[in-house]
C-alpha cells in the first residue's frame, strides 16, 4: 500500500432473520406489503401489549453465532435501549446489551486474486433485536410532515459487530461477502440488500505513522447510508481520504472531538456529516421487564453445532481437494451458492473430471443462468445430460467450440447431447477420410507449408479452418496432428 | 450533592417533557427530596447480591413462528392524531 | 333482602335458582349507582345499555337452559385501564382521555367469557400512579366514608364503588399496593394476587415488574370468586405463571389449620396510629381465638421498601410511557401553535444577533414530543417520567436502578426466611385511615410513604389481601394486610375467610 497511513474498518452488520412472522408478534415479516398493512397493537406498541419471543429468530441467530465460532452466554436477557423517534412506536427498542447471547467468534476472509492474505476478523458480538419501522421523507425537507410504515417494526434482526480488523475496503467487501454467503448458506438470511434485510455501517479511522513513527490515530467516523456492498468500498475509500486530509489541516487525533456519524451519499460519492444532539446516545438501557431471560446449555450448542451442516469455507477446499480446482474456481462456484455446488459436484462425479466440469459451470452455465436470469433449480440441462456431453467433449466426438453448440441445441429443444449433436449432423469423421482430407490440404497449399517447414508452427492453424470449411465435423486437433505429421514426413 | 436546575433541564429533554420556569424550580426541589430519601439504599452492601428484575424468575417462554392476521390498517390508523389512510403522519423528521 | 346486600355468590345463586334475573339484579345496581355516584364519583363511565344488554342475554341463556359463565349476570366494574375492543381506555390521562384499544386485554376476554355484567369504568390515579386516585386527570372520586377524604389509589374507584354497593364486584391493579390500601381504606377486600397469577396482557402497564391485577369485593369469598375467573396461564404474557388455577371458591370454607401468623416486628413502630395499631392487634386475636399461633418475625430490609420501589417503579414507569409521545395515538399538542412558536422563537434568537442557538432550538419533531407530553401528562406522572429518566442515564444507572434491583432481593429473601417460619404474614395496610383530599398534594415524599407496608409483597412478587378489621373512632374504616408465601392465593383466601365468619366488619356499609 501506498498511502502514508492504514485503514482501520469495523462493520456493524443488521441481517433480517427468515422467520415468517416478526420478533414479538404474529404480523408477517414479508416483503413489499402496503404501508401499516402488516401490524397489530403489539408491533405498533398500543398501550397494554406485551411482547412474546419467537423461538424460531433465537434458532437462526443461535446457528448464526455458532457458525461465527462465537461462544454462546448460558444466560441472556433483554434489554430496551431508548430513543424518540417515530418509527420506533414503543419509545424503546427491545435490544441486547450487557448480556448479548453471544460474543468473540470471528470469519476468515481471503481474496481468491491474491489482493489480500487471508485474515481472520475478529466479531466482538451477536446479537437480536427488533427492527424499527420506516420514515418515509419528503425530498425537500422541511415543513411538510414525515410518513411512517410500521411493517418492519419488530421484524428479528441479528446484529452482527467486527472487531476493526480490516484494513482496506477489499477487505471489507470481502468480509461482506463472506458473512452474506454464510448466513446465506445456514438459511439464516436472505441477506438481500434491496430489500432491507441486510444493512451495513462502518466505523473508520486512520493510523497515522509520525515523524517520530509513533502511531497516529485519526478520530473514529461512523459510516452510514450505504446501500450495497459497492458503496461500501467507495465511501470508505472516499472517507480515507478525507481523514487523512482533515488530519493533515488539523491535526485532530482519537480522542479530541466526539465520535461524528457521516452518511454516504451515492449520487455525490462523498460522505456527509450528520446532525447529531449529545442527549440522542443516552439509550438509558435497562432490563426490559416484559420479557424473561433465555438460558442456553452446552449441550444445545453442541447440538446446534452438529446440525450446521458444511459452511462455505470448509465447502471451498473439500472441491479443491476433490476435484483438483484452483481456489479460484471454489471460490466461485461456492459463492453461487448450495444450489449450484450441488449441480457442480453431480456434473464433475458424472463426467469424471472436475477441472472441466468447472470451466462448463463457470462459462457455459453461469452465462445462461446470467442471461436468463433464472436460477440453477430450474436450468433444463441436469448434471447427468451435461456429463454426457463433457465425456463426448473429452473423447474427441466433438470439439469444444461445437460442444457450445451442442450446449445451445440441448438448451433450445431439451434433447440429450446425443440426439443434439445428431439433430446438428456432428459425426466422428472417419480417420482415413481425416488422412485424405489432410493429405489434399497439404498438396494445396505449398506457401503454408513452407511456413511450417521454416518453423512457423502456428501457421498449421489455417489447415484447421480450411478443413472445418470442407467438414464441419473433422477434430480440429486431430487435423493438426495429422498435417503436420505429413509436412514432416513429406 | 444537590440536584441541579440544569440537570433536570437536561432530563427533561431526555423525557421529552417540557416543563415551564416555576414547573422546573418545582420539580428540581421536589426530585432532590425523593433522590435524597431513595440514596438511603447507599448505606446497603450489596456486592455478593444479584439484582432482581423479575418478582417470578421464569426462563425460556417462547411462543413458534407463526404468522397471525394483521389488524385492518383502518382500524390501525384510526387512533392517530395524524394519517393519511396509509401512513401515519408526524411534523417532519429531518429539516429545520 | 334488598339485591345490594347480596354477595355476589348468593346473587349467582338466586340467579341459577330462577328467583332473580340479572337484568333486575343490574338496574338494582345500576339505580344504585345513580343515587350516589355524583357524590362519590367512582365511575368514569358507566355503560347502563351494554350492561342490560349483557344481562338480557344472559337471562334469556339461563331461562332456555343454555350454558352460562360462571359470573354469569353479576355486574364487574373495572377499573380505567385495561384494554376492551372498541372502547375507551384512558388511563385517567389526558393523554388517552380519547383512546380506543382495538383489542381486548386478557382480563376483559375471561370476564366477557364468564358472562360478568361489565357495568362501568372505574376512576384512578393517572396510569395508576398515586395513592389517593387524586391524582386522576378527570374526575375526583371521594370515599363513601367520609366524602372530605381520599379513597385511597390507585384503585380509588373500583373500591369506593365496591364500598358504596354500587357493584358487587370490582378489578383493580397493584404496582405498589393500588389495590390493598384502597381497601383498606374504604373498608372491603381487595386482593393483589402473586406476580403471574393474572395476565397483564391489555393492562395498560405503570411498573412491568411489579404490575397485577386483582379483584375487589366485600368479602373473601366474592374475591375468590372473581380471581378464579381471572386468574390463569396466558400465552401472551411472558411473565404469567404456568400453573393451574385452583378452584378458590370452592376450597374457601376450609378453615386452615395449625396456622401460624407472623407479626413483622418493622411494621409496629413509630408512625403507626393508634387507632389502626389497637383494631389491627385486635384482629390478630380474633385469629388466636380460632386456634392461630402468633409469632414475631423480622424484615430486617423494611425501611428499605419504599426508597426500592420509588427507584424501580419510576424506571419501569419512564419507559413504559415513553409511547406516549402523540406519533400514532393519544394526544398531540396542536401543531399550528407549536410551529408558530418555534418561528418566533428563531425570529428572537435571529433578531437577537444569537445564530449559534438557532442550531439547538428544538425541531419542530423533538416540540412536537415535549409539548404534547407535557400537556398530556399530569404533575405526579411527570414526576416519576423525570425521576425514572434520571436514574436511568448514564452515571446514574449503578448508583439507582442497578442497586435497587439488589435491595430488591434482599427484600425478596428476608420474606422467603420469614415464611419458613409462619405461614401468613399479618398487619396494617396503611399506617393510618383515609386522609382529606388535597392534604398531601404539595408533598410527594409523604404520599410515598402511604405505601409504606404495602409496596413490599410487590417487589417481593408475593400475594396480599387487605381485609376490613375495624373502624376509627370517626368512622373511618381499618384495613388488615395478610401477605403470603408466592403462589398461596388459596391460603389468603381462606385465612381472610376465617376471619370474616367471625366477624361482621366486611359486613358495614358507608352511610351514604
Ligand atoms: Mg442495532
Ligand atoms: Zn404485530
Amino acid at each position: 500500500m501506498s498511502e502514508p497511513y492504514a485503514i482501520v474498518i469495523g462493520l456493524e452488520v443488521h441481517v433480517q432473520l427468515l422467520t415468517a412472522s416478526k420478533l414479538f408478534c404474529g404480523c408477517s415479516t414479508k416483503f413489499g406489503a402496503p404501508p401499516n398493512t402488516q401490524t397489530c397493537p403489539i408491533c405498533t406498541g398500543m398501550p397494554g401489549t406485551l411482547p412474546v419471543m419467537n423461538r424460531r429468530a433465537f434458532e437462526l441467530a443461535l446457528q448464526a453465532a455458532v457458525a461465527l465460532d462465537c461462544q454462546i452466554a448460558p444466560f441472556t436477557k433483554w434489554d430496551r435501549k431508548q430513543y424518540y423517534y417515530p418509527d420506533l412506536p414503543k419509545g424503546y427498542q427491545i435490544s441486547q446489551y450487557d448480556l448479548p447471547f453471544s460474543h468473540g467468534g470471528h470469519l476468515t476472509i481471503s481474496d481468491a486474486k491474491g489482493r489480500f492474505e487471508a485474515k481472520q476478523v475478529g466479531i466482538i458480538r451477536v446479537h437480536l433485536e427488533e427492527d424499527a419501522g420506516k420514515s418515509v421523507h419528503d425530498e425537500q425537507a422541511g415543513e411538510a410532515d414525515s410518513r411512517i410504515d410500521l411493517n418492519r417494526a419488530g421484524t428479528p434482526l441479528l446484529e452482527i459487530v467486527s472487531q476493526p480488523d480490516m484494513r482496506s475496503p477489499a477487505e471489507a467487501k470481502a468480509y461482506l461477502d463472506e458473512l452474506k454467503l454464510l448466513l446465506v448458506y445456514l438459511g439464516v438470511s436472505d441477506c438481500n440488500m434491496q430489500e432491507g434485510s441486510l444493512r451495513v455501517d462502518a466505523n473508520v479511522n486512520l493510523h497515522i505513522a509520525g515523524a517520530g513513527g509513533e502511531k497516529i490515530a485519526t478520530p473514529i467516523v461512523e459510516v452510514k447510508n450505504m446501500n450495497s456492498f459497492r458503496a461500501v468500498e467507495r465511501a470508505l475509500a472516499y472517507e480515507a481520504d478525507r481523514q487523512f486530509e482533515v488530519w493533515r489541516e488539523t491535526g485532530r487525533k482519537l480522542g479530541d472531538v466526539p465520535k461524528q456519524t457521516r452518511g454516504w451519499d451515492d449520487a455525490a460519492d462523498i460522505t456527509r456529516g450528520q446532525r447529531h444532539k449529545e442527549e440522542s446516545s443516552d439509550y438509558r438501557y435497562f432490563p426490559d421487564p416484559d420479557l424473561v431471560p433465555v438460558t442456553v446449555s452446552a449441550k444445545q450448542v453442541e447440538e446446534v453445532r452438529a446440525a450446521l451442516g458444511e459452511l462455505p469455507a470448509a465447502l471451498r477446499r473439500r472441491l479443491e481437494t476433490t476435484y483438483g480446482i484452483t481456489p479460484y474456481d471454489s471460490d466461485v462456484l461456492v459463492n453461487q451458492g448450495q444450489e449450484l455446488v450441488t449441480y457442480y459436484v453431480e456434473l464433475a462425479e458424472a463426467s469424471g473430471d472436475g477441472k472441466m466440469a468447472a470451466n462448463w459451470v463457470q462459462q457455459d452455465v453461469l452465462r445462461t443462468l446470467n442471461e436468463q436470469g433464472a436460477s440453477i433449480g430450474a436450468f433444463p440441462i441436469r448434471p447427468p445430460q451435461l456429463a454426457e456431453l463433457l465425456q463426448k467433449v473429452r473423447a474427441g466426438e466433438v470439439d469444444t467450440t461445437r460442444g457450445r453448440e451442442v450446449f445451445a441445441a440441448m438448451l433450445a429443444s431439451g434433447r440429450s447431447a446425443a440426439e443434439a449433436m445428431r439433430a446438428l449432423g456432428i459425426e466422428q469423421v472417419d480417420e482415413s477420410q481425416l488422412v485424405e482430407l489432410c493429405r489434399q490440404l497439404v498438396a494445396a497449399n505449398p506457401k503454408l507449408v513452407a511456413d511450417v517447414k521454416a518453423g512457423k508452427l502456428q501457421a498449421a492453424g489455417a489447415f484447421i479452418g480450411q478443413a472445418k470449411k470442407l467438414n464441419a465435423n473433422v477434430n480440429p486437433n486431430r487435423v493438426r496432428e495429422i498435417c503436420l505429421e505429413l509436412i514432416a514426413k513429406g | 450533592m444537590p440536584l441541579t436546575r440544569e440537570q433536570v433541564e437536561k432530563v427533561s429533554l431526555l423525557a421529552r417533557l417540557r416543563l415551564a420556569p416555576e414547573e422546573l424550580a418545582t420539580m428540581t426541589a421536589q426530585l432532590d427530596a425523593i433522590v435524597g430519601y431513595v440514596e438511603q439504599l447507599a448505606e446497603l452492601d450489596t456486592t455478593a447480591v444479584e439484582p432482581m428484575a423479575h418478582a417470578v424468575e421464569q426462563t425460556n417462554v417462547f411462543r413458534p413462528d407463526e404468522v397471525r392476521a394483521s389488524f385492518d390498517r383502518a382500524e390501525m390508523l384510526a387512533g392517530a392524531p395524524k394519517a393519511d389512510g396509509q401512513f401515519y403522519l408526524v411534523p417532519a423528521v429531518l429539516g429545520d | 333482602m334488598s339485591v345490594l346486600e347480596l354477595s355476589a355468590r348468593r346473587l349467582l345463586d338466586e340467579m341459577a335458582a330462577g328467583r332473580l334475573t340479572a337484568v333486575e339484579v343490574t338496574q338494582a345496581y345500576l339505580d344504585q349507582i345513580g343515587r350516589h355516584d355524583r357524590d362519590v364519583g367512582a365511575f368514569l363511565r358507566v355503560d347502563a345499555e351494554g350492561a342490560i344488554a349483557k344481562a338480557s342475554d344472559v337471562d334469556e341463556r339461563r331461562r332456555a337452559g343454555r350454558p352460562v359463565g360462571r359470573l354469569g349476570g353479576v355486574p364487574v366494574a373495572v377499573k380505567d385501564i385495561l384494554a376492551s375492543r372498541g372502547e375507551l381506555v384512558t388511563c385517567a390521562s389526558r393523554t388517552l382521555e380519547h383512546f380506543r384499544a382495538p383489542y381486548d386485554a386478557t382480563v376483559i376476554a375471561k370476564l366477557k367469557a364468564a358472562d360478568a355484567v361489565l357495568i362501568g369504568r372505574t376512576n384512578l390515579d393517572e396510569f395508576a400512579m398515586g395513592g389517593s386516585t387524586e391524582n386522576s386527570a378527570l374526575q375526583t372520586t371521594r370515599n363513601p366514608w367520609d366524602l372530605s377524604r381520599i379513597p385511597g389509589g390507585s384503585s380509588g374507584g373500583s373500591a369506593a364503588a365496591v364500598a358504596a354497593r354500587m357493584a358487587p364486584l370490582a378489578i383493580g391493579t397493584d404496582t405498589g399496593g393500588s389495590i390493598r390500601e384502597p381497601a383498606g381504606l374504604c373498608g372491603v377486600t381487595g386482593m393483589k394476587p402473586t406476580y403471574g397469577v393474572v395476565s397483564r396482557f391489555g393492562l395498560v402497564a405503570f411498573a412491568s415488574s411489579l404490575d397485577q391485577v386483582g379483584p375487589l369485593a366485600t368479602s373473601a369469598e366474592d374475591a375468590a370468586l372473581l380471581l378464579e375467573a381471572i386468574a390463569g396461564h396466558d400465552r401472551a404474557d411472558s411473565t404469567s405463571v404456568d400453573a393451574p388455577v385452583p378452584p378458590y371458591s370452592e376450597w374457601i370454607g376450609q378453615p386452615l389449620e395449625d396456622l401460624t401468623l407472623g407479626l413483622v416486628r418493622e411494621h409496629f413502630g413509630p408512625g403507626l396510629d393508634a387507632e389502626v395499631e389497637r383494631a389491627v392487634r385486635e384482629a390478630v386475636r380474633v385469629y388466636e381465638s380460632l386456634g392461630a399461633k402468633v409469632k414475631e418475625v423480622s424484615l430486617p430490609h423494611s425501611k428499605y421498601c419504599v426508597a426500592t420501589y420509588y427507584i424501580i417503579a419510576p424506571c419501569e414507569a419512564s419507559s413504559n410511557l415513553a409511547r406516549y409521545d402523540g406519533a400514532h395515538y393519544g394526544h398531540r399538542t396542536d401543531e399550528k401553535a407549536m410551529l408558530a412558536e418555534r418561528d418566533a422563537e428563531r425570529r428572537h434568537l435571529e433578531s437577537s444577533g444569537e445564530t449559534a442557538a438557532v442550531d439547538e432550538l428544538d425541531t419542530a419533531l423533538v416540540r412536537m414530543y415535549r409539548r404534547s407530553r407535557s400537556e398530556g401528562f399530569g404533575a405526579e406522572v411527570k414526576r416519576r417520567i423525570m425521576l425514572g429518566t434520571y436514574a436511568l442515564s448514564a452515571g446514574y444507572y449503578d448508583a439507582y436502578y442497578l442497586k435497587a434491583l439488589k435491595v430488591r432481593r434482599l427484600i425478596r429473601r428476608d420474606f422467603d426466611k420469614a415464611f419458613d417460619d409462619v405461614d401468613l404474614i399479618a398487619g396494617p395496610t396503611t399506617a393510618a385511615p383515609a386522609f382529606k383530599i388535597g392534604e398531601k398534594v404539595d408533598d410527594p415524599l409523604a404520599m410515598y410513604l402511604v405505601d409504606l407496608y404495602t409496596v413490599s409483597a410487590n417487589l417481593a412478587g408475593i400475594g396480599g389481601i387487605s381485609i376490613p378489621c375495624g373502624f376509627t373512632a370517626a368512622g373511618l374504616p381499618i384495613g388488615l394486610q395478610l401477605q403470603a408465601p408466592p403462589l398461596e392465593e388459596d391460603r389468603l383466601l381462606r385465612a381472610a375467610h376465617m376471619f370474616q365468619q367471625a366477624t361482621d366488619w366486611h359486613t358495614r356499609r358507608p352511610p351514604l
